[in-house]
């Protein structure tokens, strides 16, 4: 399997899993606009998603097109990150992921639109745009949670703790990462660790929250080792194709 | 002869509406990039506005239908995502249209820092005293504002 390939799908699948994640607050969110939001996130994700799924096919050449890549794939094949696979919790939980993941998201796709790959830098360079929407979004919800109430407070910074483990990974690369970095295609992600702190770290603490110490962390998304939420997940995403294989309407 | 089926093609294709803004074309909208030939078959090139948008796909379909009933049949539409789409690209004439149909066009730029809006004047009464009610509308193209000199809300077409 080439490296440029498995690197695709990895951004794929982590920009697809958030993007349903968020989609299952449809009809529950907390408010309207928040709703609207956090639909539009969704959205956006998974069209970065679609447009990954749709060269990562190309780049395989075994003729699977997004569908194939989304549907009919199981855990194990998945290459997301842990962090986008956790489940929604309460809306703290939900922003907080999306604050961990924006926060590197955003200059992580401002990179890869320098990519030599001039395919994933197109998809990079609107990916960018969208992101800082989603980090400026997490961001101002994070510092009214964490400085609104003593229980949106108490709640953020539990959420904080929670999703903490997962952050390290996010940094993280191995020899497929590292193959393509020396080739000016990807981006090398623990360049991307100074600014995210330094961007997390001020939102934290004009939201009156603390970081997190001595959490431990997690990884194994990119290898397909996935924390047992991801099946839960899949089993409602990939259902129609599982149950009615080729149904499109 | 081929020029006059480049000019049926531009003129098919440069009347289709946005699906969500339906009183912007796609031209007026910069979602159109290109119509030209290659030998007699007729390349159309559109780009998305945000990589969900859900309308490019309705926006395909209507293509394929204007440039038929045009009695052009050979034809391909692509979508390309280089250059990124920019509002900067929305024309004047489609900027004028959206703020007659009561949607704010775009202002200034969309870096802001946390809790920083963009300085939108109200489409209705043009008072300048608005205030953003959320970064995302009813679509992704879209903020939602409201004016506290008329009270309205109203759509911003927000700086991309
Ligand atoms: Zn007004």
């Amino acid at each position: 399997m080439s490296a440029l390939f498995d690197y695709t799908l990895r951004l794929a699948d982590s920009a697809l899993i958030l993007g349903h994640r968020l989609s299952e607050w449809i009809g529950h969110a907390p408010l309207l606009e928040e709703e609207l939001a956090l639909g539009n996130l969704a959205l956006d994700l998974i069209g970065q998603a679609r447009a990954l799924y749709a060269y990562a096919g190309a780049v395989e050449g075994k003729g699977r097109d997004e569908d194939a890549l989304a549907y009919l794939r199981d855990c194990g094949q998945f290459r997301n990150l842990l962090l986008v696979e956790q489940p929604n919790g309460d809306f703290a939980v939900t922003i907080a992921r999306q604050l961990l993941y924006s926060a590197f998201a955003h200059p992580f796709w401002r990179d890869l639109a320098r990519s030599r790959d001039a395919t994933l830098a197109a998809i990079a360079a609107k990916a960018e745009k969208e992101s800082a929407y989603h980090l400026r979004h997490a961001g101002e919800w994070l510092i009214r949670l964490g400085d609104g109430t003593a229980e949106s407070h108490r709640r953020a910074q539990a959420a904080l703790d929670t999703l903490w483990p997962y952050v390290g990974e996010l940094f993280e690369s191995d020899a497929v990462e590292e193959a393509l970095v020396n080739q000016g295609i990807a981006v090398d992600p623990a360049a991307l660790r100074p600014e995210w702190e330094r961007s997390v770290q001020a939102i934290i603490a004009e939201a009156t929250l603390a970081a997190p110490a001595g959490t431990g962390m997690q990884s194994g998304g990119r290898i397909g080792r996935h924390s047992e939420h991801l099946g839960h997940l899949l089993a409602t995403m990939q259902f129609l194709q599982r149950a009615y294989p080729g149904a499109s309407w | 002869m081929s020029a006059g089926l480049r000019e049926r093609a531009l003129a098919a294709a440069s009347g289709v509406v946005d699906p969500e803004i339906p009183v912007l074309t796609i031209a007026d909208l910069g979602v159109l990039r290109a119509v030209r030939l290659a030998g007699d078959t007729v390349e159309i090139e559109i780009t998305p506005t945000y990589s969900g948008c859900p309308a490019m796909r309705v926006i395909e379909q209507e293509l394929a239908t204007a440039l038929r009933a045009a009695g052009i049949g050979k034809f391909r539409i692509a979508t390309v995502l280089s250059p990124a789409w920019t509002t900067d690209w929305l024309s004047k004439e489609g900027r004028r249209k959206l703020a007659e149909f009561g949607i704010a066009p775009p202002a200034g730029i969309s870096r802001r820092s946390h809790f920083g809006t963009d300085a939108v004047a109200c489409p209705r009464c043009g008072s300048a005293e608005t205030e953003r009610i959320s970064e995302f509308g009813s679509t992704a193209c879209k903020a939602l504002y409201r004016c506290r000199r008329c009270a309205e809300p109203f759509d911003y077409f927000k700086c991309h």
